[in-house]
């Protein structure tokens, strides 16, 4: 693994009385992709949560770029570097396409003139975008809404964007189009950390990959390991079947 | 029933429903954004009219007043917001409820012991005394044009800051998924507090305007915060277009009944009210979510 950019031990989280995350474990390395796998329910979405600084109630350790984040806001955690695709999208209603990406800018402070450079670049990276740029964001497919939420989460040019099930519910041309996206970004020396139901496409495009279950660990290696090991790959299958059959 | 009479009092609900939109605007808008059903707004109001009293003696000078009150108050807004409502975000609505509730109280007790129980006349500044008599329409006071100008061009600022600003760009966001602005690199807490200070502000405001079309009095605020919770229901909750409509209406309605049926004026805008609901559960903007 390159240098290590989010280093996390030891994580727990809580809702209410319920002990949802037990010890969580990660690395996530300078422009690497880590996947995050594991069934409904195993603390997937909690860990990017608690990483984010989304949940009140957590303990261990987050590391990133080598600062300690378990005491910071989530703006602050943004300001570091850190972006987050939140799972469902969550473009916001009665916003066009180009004040939902305006809002990914407004934090920089770095003026008008980088902000219009910021949103025509990536007018170009996602020609579909710049078509609809006066629209009301949420009338747009689910697909395109998906690439706004990450194109969203690019314009600040995090060093690590936070991931979930960002391929949920969008056609497969587009789903295709997305894993181009993130080895793209990877290239580009961005950490990736990604949460998906999809397995196989998650440990196509990875480099790691961990296997949640119930609030722990319960599995790691790399991605081209798991897909060749067959008894892993097992294991994982049924998460790729469970998958497929419901897509 | 003359032509003129109708006209003057078509004027007097206006000018009666532009105190009911400043009222509502900051009502609407701290319960747009920060869930929080404000049952102390009519104590700022009424804290805003002391205030404009209490400067007016020190100056004598209305402009300061009008300059001064939704600055101070709109301070003390922002020492509520921080100190007491922000550490109940998260546990529901009911504790920020029942927490401006018992302030609420809290300020008319204060007021009282400060300035005592009776009412206290609040001259109209003389530049804005006398009135307009326009040929063939009728006679409009000035003052009550002025209040009705102020609210007008207050509503036209804010509408620029929501619409044309990178700060209203945030608060709209802020106010659909505070959560998505935060990890967007925002301080949503500040943004909270920079709301719930305009709020209370717009409140006092309104407070010192209608200071002298009515008598100033400690429980002043406690009917006009019932009439602006319908101006906002009638408006739906959280839209600033809905609750300016809202309020001119229930002004222009409970004038006009006055005029007509005079023992019904009170219960005018809950009839209002109940109509509006009829039709459409959410008010007349409404977006339809209540919760969050």
């Amino acid at each position: 693994m390159a240098e290590t950019l989010l280093q996390v031990r030891d994580l727990n989280a809580w809702y209410g009385a319920a002990h949802v995350l037990q010890g969580i474990s990660l690395d996530v390395g300078k422009a690497e992709i880590v996947a995050l796998v594991g069934r409904n329910g195993a603390g997937k979405t909690t860990t990017v949560r608690t990483i984010m600084g989304l949940i009140a109630k957590r303990s261990g350790t987050v590391l990133f770029d080598g600062i300690d984040l378990m005491t910071r806001q989530p703006y602050e955690r943004f300001a570091l570097g850190l972006g987050y695709v939140p799972e469902e999208r969550r473009i916001v209603p009665g916003l066009t396409v180009r004040e939902n990406l305006t809002l990914g800018l407004l934090a920089a402070h770095r003026g008008a003139a980088w902000e219009a450079d910021a949103i025509d670049a990536i007018v170009t990276r996602f020609p579909r975008l710049g078509e609809r740029l006066n629209q009301e964001a949420v009338t747009m497919s689910g697909g395109e809404q998906q690439m706004l939420a990450i194109a969203r989460a690019m314009l600040s040019q995090p060093k690590m964007i936070l991931l979930d099930e960002p391929s949920e519910g969008i056609m497969p041309a587009l789903v295709d189009e997305m894993a181009e996206l993130f080895i793209e970004l990877k290239r580009g020396g961005m950490s990736l950390l990604l949460i998906e139901q999809n397995v196989e496409l998650a440990l196509e495009i990875s480099d790691r990959a961990y296997n949640l279950d119930q609030g722990r660990l319960v599995h790691e290696g790399t991605s081209a390991e798991l897909l060749a090991d067959e008894a892993i790959r097992e294991r994982y299958c049924g998460l790729i079947t469970e998958h497929h059959d419901g897509a | 029933m003359s032509f003129d009479l109708i006209m003057a009092q078509l004027f007097a609900g206006v000018a009666l429903g532009a105190v009911f939109v400043l009222l509502s605007t900051g009502l609407s808008v701290i319960f747009g954004m920060l869930g929080v059903v404000n049952f102390a707004h009519g104590a700022f109001f009424m804290v805003g009219a002391y205030a404009g009293v209490f400067i007016l003696a020190l100056t004598g000078n209305f402009w300061i007043a009008l300059a001064a009150v939704p600055l101070l108050v709109g301070a003390m807004g922002l020492a509520v917001e921080r100190f007491l409502v922000r550490p109940l975000y998260g546990r529901g609505s009911d504790y920020p409820l029942l927490l401006t509730f018992g302030l609420g109280y809290v300020l008319v007790e204060v007021v009282r012991i400060l300035f005592g129980s009776d009412g206290m006349p609040f001259e109209t500044p003389e530049l804005l005394t006398g009135g307009i008599d326009i040929e063939g329409l009728g006679y409009f006071q000035t003052y009550r044009l002025f209040v009705i100008g102020m609210t007008g061009l207050l509503m036209l600022c804010l509408w620029l800051l929501l619409e044309r600003t990178r700060y209203g760009l945030i608060i709209r966001a802020a106010s659909r998924d505070p959560e998505i602005v935060a990890v967007l690199g925002v301080d949503v807490r500040r943004v909270f507090l920079l709301v719930f200070g305009l709020g209370t502000g717009l409140a006092a405001l309104a407070g010192l305007l209608a200071a002298p079309m009515r008598t100033v009095n400690p429980e002043m605020g406690v009917t006009v915060l019932i009439e602006a919770f319908v101006v906002t229901v009638i408006g739906g909750m959280g839209s600033l277009l809905g609750g300016a409509i809202a309020g001119m209406l229930v002004g222009i309605v409970v004038s006009l009944t006055a005029l007509f049926m005079p023992e019904m004026s009170t219960i005018s805008m809950f009839a209002l009210m109940a109509l509006v609901l009829l039709v459409r559960p959410y008010g007349l903007f409404g977006r339809g979510v209540l919760a969050r």
